[in-house]
């Protein structure tokens, strides 16, 4: 467990296991959790894309969810009620199966997102996480009170003529890019399941904001400690193994 | 003295006009009600003050530098949500002294574990004492007792005296007459 192998993937997917939970219950505040779903697909995507292409995955992932986040309020009012997410994760799911289905090279590495591909992370993607990790949590505690208060009163939020787009574009951006890391290193579901269960189950026990925030944070965190281990010690592919067991505690608790 | 709020010949509304052309003037701690028949555009009027209906003629004019609070008959979604009424209170920089004691005390429990009229009052109450020059409120009696209508009552006093304005929509002529320093009754529109 300690060797370098294994290590750098478990505090890889650690750190996004504290920032994902935390940025799903936003996600859940706005409404928007299919947005962890429809992101993952694009990023996954754009990564086979990149593949492809010839140029890095991640950057392409990255890249294509990056461009998905930006774009959304220009379409948001003609599709409303979700239909972006679902389109969203409809195409980008499309394009990643076809894409996989003709290129060999694209199917190995599709496997790998689609499955969760944690033993791979390199130290290079550590700090990339690590870094997205500080920088995104930092964002959020300074969007947090404009997010709710938004959610909350948003004409009183806009009678105050409090600045929309940090709140709108920046969250959404934000989203896209958190989750275009998470995809390339968790894969698709093990990404939504860390973002979707454990703020359910904040939202349903949570005394308040701030120790919903915390129960979403510690069910996030243990979950994957103990896929980690699990999955290491049955040798079984991650992503399923969190997901499985994110469900357990979930019914559990719910 | 500048009026903190002035309208001259405004027609409001959304899609299309609603209201008749109306002047109104509100001072620094004024209480000025609007009342009139149902669908006469009173919460349209509210509406344009604040900048979110269409003004189609006419104008309006707040003093520069006003920082205004709107209270809508929109019910804060926060069913399911893990919000306390600290937390909320918070939100819009509103201080919990001199809420009544029946709300006090359950300042930390969540918003969704609250009775629809405590809720209401809490709601209202982040409202009415965020930092503001000027207040708009939309029947801001719903949902209220007459313990809650009483307090609220005595409470818009307080902050005239401070010197906030205050504009006030309700359909309750009993609350109106108590709080109101004069009432502006708005008339239907002629049908074309």
């Amino acid at each position: 467990m300690w060797n370098e192998l294994f290590l750098i993937p478990f505090l890889t997917g650690l750190c996004l296991a504290v920032l994902l939970p935390v940025l799903g219950c936003y996600l859940r505040l706005r409404e928007e959790w299919l947005a962890a779903l429809a992101y993952s697909h694009v990023a996954a995507a754009g990564a086979l894309l990149a593949l492809v292409g010839g140029l890095p995955p991640a950057l392409g992932g990255v890249a294509a969810a990056g461009l998905a986040g930006v774009s959304k309020p220009l379409f948001s009012r003609r599709l409303s009620g979700g239909a972006s997410y679902a389109l969203l994760l409809l195409g980008g799911w499309a394009v990643a199966v076809l894409l996989a289905a003709n290129q060999p090279m694209a199917e190995r590495l599709g496997h790998a997102l689609f499955d969760g591909q944690l033993y791979f992370s390199a130290g290079e993607q550590l700090v990339w996480v690590g870094g997205a990790m500080l920088v995104a949590l930092l964002i959020l505690y300074r969007l947090s009170s404009n997010l709710l208060l938004a959610h909350v009163y948003p004409d009183f939020f806009r009678a105050r003529g409090f600045p929309a787009w940090p709140v709108r574009s920046g969250f959404d951006l934000l989203a896209a890019l958190v989750l275009a890391l998470a995809t390339m290193n968790l894969g698709v579901m093990g990404a939504f399941a860390l973002i979707f269960i454990p703020p359910w189950l904040a939202f349903r026990r949570g005394r308040n904001w701030r120790s919903g925030l915390g129960m979403a944070l510690l069910i996030g965190v243990l979950a994957f400690v103990c896929a980690f281990l699990v999955a290491l010690g049955l040798d079984q592919p991650f992503g399923p193994v969190l997901a499985l067991l994110l469900i357990v505690i979930g019914l559990v608790i719910a | 003295m500048i009026p903190l709020l002035s309208a001259v010949g405004v027609v409001a509304g959304w899609q299309q006009p609603a209201t008749r052309p109306v002047d109104f003037t509100l001072a620094e701690g004024e209480i000025v009600g609007l009342t009139g028949p149902n669908g006469v555009g009173k919460s349209t009027l509210l509406a344009a003050f604040a900048g979110r209906a269409t003004v189609f003629s006419g104008r309006i004019e707040q003093r520069p530098g006003l920082r205004l609070a709107l209270q809508t008959q929109d019910v804060p979604p926060v069913d399911g949500l893990p919000l306390c009424g600290r937390e909320l209170l918070a939100l819009t920089g509103a201080s919990p002294t001199g809420l009544p004691p029946w709300l006090a005390e359950r300042l930390d429990l969540r918003l969704d574990r609250l009775s629809g009229g405590q809720r209401h009052y809490l709601a209202l109450w982040a409202i009415l004492q965020a930092p503001g020059d000027l207040v708009l409120l939309d029947e801001p009696t719903n949902n209220l007792d007459a313990a809650g209508v009483a307090h609220l009552t005595a409470h818009l006093r307080e902050r005239a005296v401070a010197g906030t304005g205050i504009v006030v929509v309700s359909h309750d002529a009993a609350f109106v007459e108590a709080v109101c320093d004069r009432v502006v009754v708005l008339e239907p529109r002629d049908v074309e």
